[in-house]
């Protein structure tokens, strides 16, 4: 992903996560804030959840492209 | 023991510290808004904790990540196991878990919220939280 963009990150999240539904936003399309509510969280802490977004992306993605990805899960 | 002695020595000190921060500078001088606001919530909370400044060295951040499996600085680790970074640690503070984690007494619910905000000056746009 060369220039990351808020609708980009959506559609990779919601796809790496079976039936999430998420919210993205970015003033710069550097720093993200995404809100991600999917069942798939169930029963899983919160470093599980988190890692479950991270590994939407690909290696250097974070970092790179993305510079700061912040995250809020819930489970409906 | 392995050939690989900082390794060694960061799971060592997440063993022996029940409650430790790796961050990017101290709990009084962060050099990070994320790291900042994570030790801020620490210190409202008020059970001492052990702190690690990563920037001395970048080896010591290349070696937490390994151990750990956690791409971002900061990241907190309660009786041996990683908790989370920032916004975790942030959201469990405003929700009292931080508090029954780390075995402090609940605050009265409107103590609690919102998360205390950093001494410091607020995170530049240039910011990598990541890098």
């Amino acid at each position: 992903m060369a220039m990351a963009t808020p609708d980009e990150l959506k559609a990779r999240i919601e796809a790496a996560i079976p039936g999430a539904e998420a919210v993205v936003e970015s003033a710069d399309n550097v720093h993200f804030s995404a809100r991600v509510r999917a069942d798939a969280f169930a029963g899983k802490s919160r470093i599980q959840q988190h890692r479950m977004v991270y590994d939407a992306f690909a290696e250097g993605e974070l970092g790179g492209a993305v510079h700061a990805l912040q995250i809020k899960t819930e489970v409906p | 023991m392995s050939d690989n002695p900082l390794r060694d020595a960061i799971q060592e000190a997440i063993r022996d510290n029940e409650v430790i921060l790796f961050m990017k500078g101290t709990p009084d001088q962060p050099m990070c808004g994320f790291s900042a606001r994570t030790a801020a919530a620490l210190q409202a909370v008020g059970n001492p904790f052990a702190a690690v400044d990563v920037l001395p060295d970048p080896r010591i951040r290349s070696e937490l990540t390994a151990v750990s499996e956690w791409p971002t600085i900061p990241q907190l680790f309660v009786k041996g196991e990683l908790v989370g970074g920032c916004d975790i640690v942030t959201e469990m503070y405003e929700t009292g878990e931080l508090h029954e984690t780390l075995g402090a007494e609940k605050p009265a619910e409107a103590e609690a919220a919102p998360a205390p905000e950093p001494a410091g000056p607020p995170p530049l746009g240039i910011e990598n939280r990541l890098g």
